[in-house]
């Protein structure tokens, strides 16, 4: 599967490597498409794509990342 | 006439143009993409006459909604009542207050029917069966009550815990409810995901452009029933941000076409304290979005990481606006002042409009002396616990006159 997320970055976490770990720990491909760092913030538009299961730990991985966000393209997808 | 003047999807970001599909993101940047039009099709075409010649719908200005031909759902849609607030305007010490009063739009009380009407016909012309959504309220219900109205099967993505009033106000239209459990990040991306797998439309994700225009139809009419001209000063709550972007899209698109005269109008965002981060951004001078927990009885503004929270934020600051946010407390105060000067119960994001207004107004960045319209999106009684301790118990008598006369006296009422 494809999976296209954002990932905030918290200031202490824009200058580790994560997206480099993430690949290391997972079989997955990433695919950089936008990033912007500015203003004590970091975003990076990310696809990630693998099998389901590989995908799903990994964005489980980066959750449990400390500084770092996972979100979908659309961001909130929930209204009120 | 009804000749499509839709040019193609566009992203906001790099411009790439996509032909008309039911998709919502650039390839290539994951920027958003917006309906964009030839305008110069509609010149001397789209007149006033013309519009005022139509039935009293959001459909009188449908060849600015991306729709090819007659819409296929939610035809009685919109037109709500603008009304000039004049004892309102008395409390606030301002000289000419409008009201745009969504809180009765049809059918189900919310601004939500004017953006799923146009998502639902889209639905229709591309070929969809079902459509879908993820709320926690309004947008349920409107879903689920255009779809139920048009024959279409229908899902609706709740949290679990969503509470009984608000399930009920989408589960009477029969539509198929699914109630999530967990975090709401968790379940936000689940929505995200089952919106990419499923062959849906799935209103505010891939249908989400064609939804989003939907919301100009608010400003269309505010500037016809403004006799036709658009207020100097405009105020819009914002929970992703773009409604405001797209009021100021309806003026800019009347300009163009000749139908206003530029009134330089500056547009104003309203948020709740507990869930602002437009109005952080604005205020801080910056145009990153931070996004934020929410944490406000304003739960149909609570969006924490607004999409369109940066276009919305451009947009306030070139047209010469502002934002405010306020707290729940001031939300309440303002549902009860909306509602006892001008007869107008407004949910709750009805209360953080006028309670960011008064801010706006005691700080000077919103003039007394010039037009203003606040743009009221919801009806009271779908947040009826807001207000629930904070209205006037009833007086409890016997069904005896020398009871009620006892009263009538000590409230000072004179007999004829």
């Amino acid at each position: 599967m494809k999976l296209r997320v954002y990932l905030n970055f918290e200031q202490d976490a824009v200058t580790e490597p994560v997206i480099w770990k993430l690949a290391k720990e997972f079989d997955v491909m990433t695919n950089i498409r936008t990033a912007a760092v500015k203003e004590g913030m970091g975003l990076v538009g990310l696809e990630i794509e693998g099998d389901i299961e590989t995908v799903e730990a990994s964005v489980k991985w980066l959750e449990a990342h400390a500084g770092v966000h996972v979100e979908p393209i659309e961001q909130n997808v929930i209204e009120g | 006439m009804s000749e499509s003047i839709v040019r193609a999807l566009k992203c906001r970001e790099c411009g790439q143009e996509y032909e008309i599909q039911p998709t919502h993101v650039c390839e290539y940047c994951f920027g958003p993409l917006e309906v964009v039009y030839d305008y110069e099709k509609l010149q001397g075409k789209f007149t006033r006459e013309l519009i005022e010649s139509r039935p009293q719908t959001m459909w009188r200005y449908k060849e600015l909604l991306p729709i090819d031909g007659e819409p296929q759902v939610g035809v009685n849609n919109g037109f709500t009542p603008l009304i000039r607030a004049d004892r309102l305007a008395k409390a606030l010490g301002v000289k000419e207050l409008y009201i745009k009063n969504d809180s009765v739009c049809y059918p189900t009380l919310s601004f939500k029917d004017r953006v799923v009407s146009v998502a639902l016909s889209k639905a229709v012309e591309f070929g969809f069966k079902t459509v879908a959504c993820a709320s926690t309220g309004n947008l349920a219900g409107s879903v689920a009550a255009n779809a139920a109205a048009a024959g279409l099967e229908s899902y609706v993505f709740i949290p679990e815990d969503l509470e009984q009033g608000k399930v009920l106000g989408a589960a009477v239209f029969g539509t198929n409810i699914i109630g999530i459990r967990g975090q709401y990040d968790d379940v936000n991306r689940l929505c995200s995901e089952v919106a990419g797998k499923y062959g849906w439309a799935f209103v505010n994700v891939n249908v989400r452009p064609f939804y989003a225009e939907g919301s100009k139809s608010m400003g269309y009419e505010i500037m016809e029933q403004l006799g036709w001209k658009a207020p100097k000063h405009v105020v819009v709550p914002m929970a992703s941000g773009s409604l405001c972007t797209k009021i100021d899209k309806s003026i800019k698109e009347f300009i163009k076409l000749g139908l206003i005269e530029d009134n330089g109008t500056a547009v104003y965002g309203a948020q709740a304290t507990g869930c602002s981060p437009i109005s952080k951004s604005v205020k801080d001078g910056t145009d990153m979005i931070h996004p934020v927990k929410a944490n406000t009885i304003a739960k149909s503004l609570a969006i924490g990481n607004p999409a369109d929270g940066f276009y919305a934020n451009r947009v306030i600051k070139e047209s010469g606006g502002w934002s405010e946010d306020v707290s729940d407390k001031e939300v309440i105060a303002a549902m009860k002042l909306l509602a006892e000067t001008e007869g107008i119960f407004a949910e709750t994001a009805g209360g953080v409009t006028l309670g960011c207004a008064i801010k706006l107004l005691e700080s000077g960045k919103l003039p007394s002396d010039e037009s203003i319209v606040l743009c009221i999106t919801g009806n009271g009684l779908k947040t009826q616990e807001a207000v629930m301790n904070e209205v006037t118990k009833p007086r409890i008598i016997n069904a005896s006159l020398k009871e009620f006369d006892v009263l009538a006296e000590a409230d000072g009422v004179a007999l004829n």
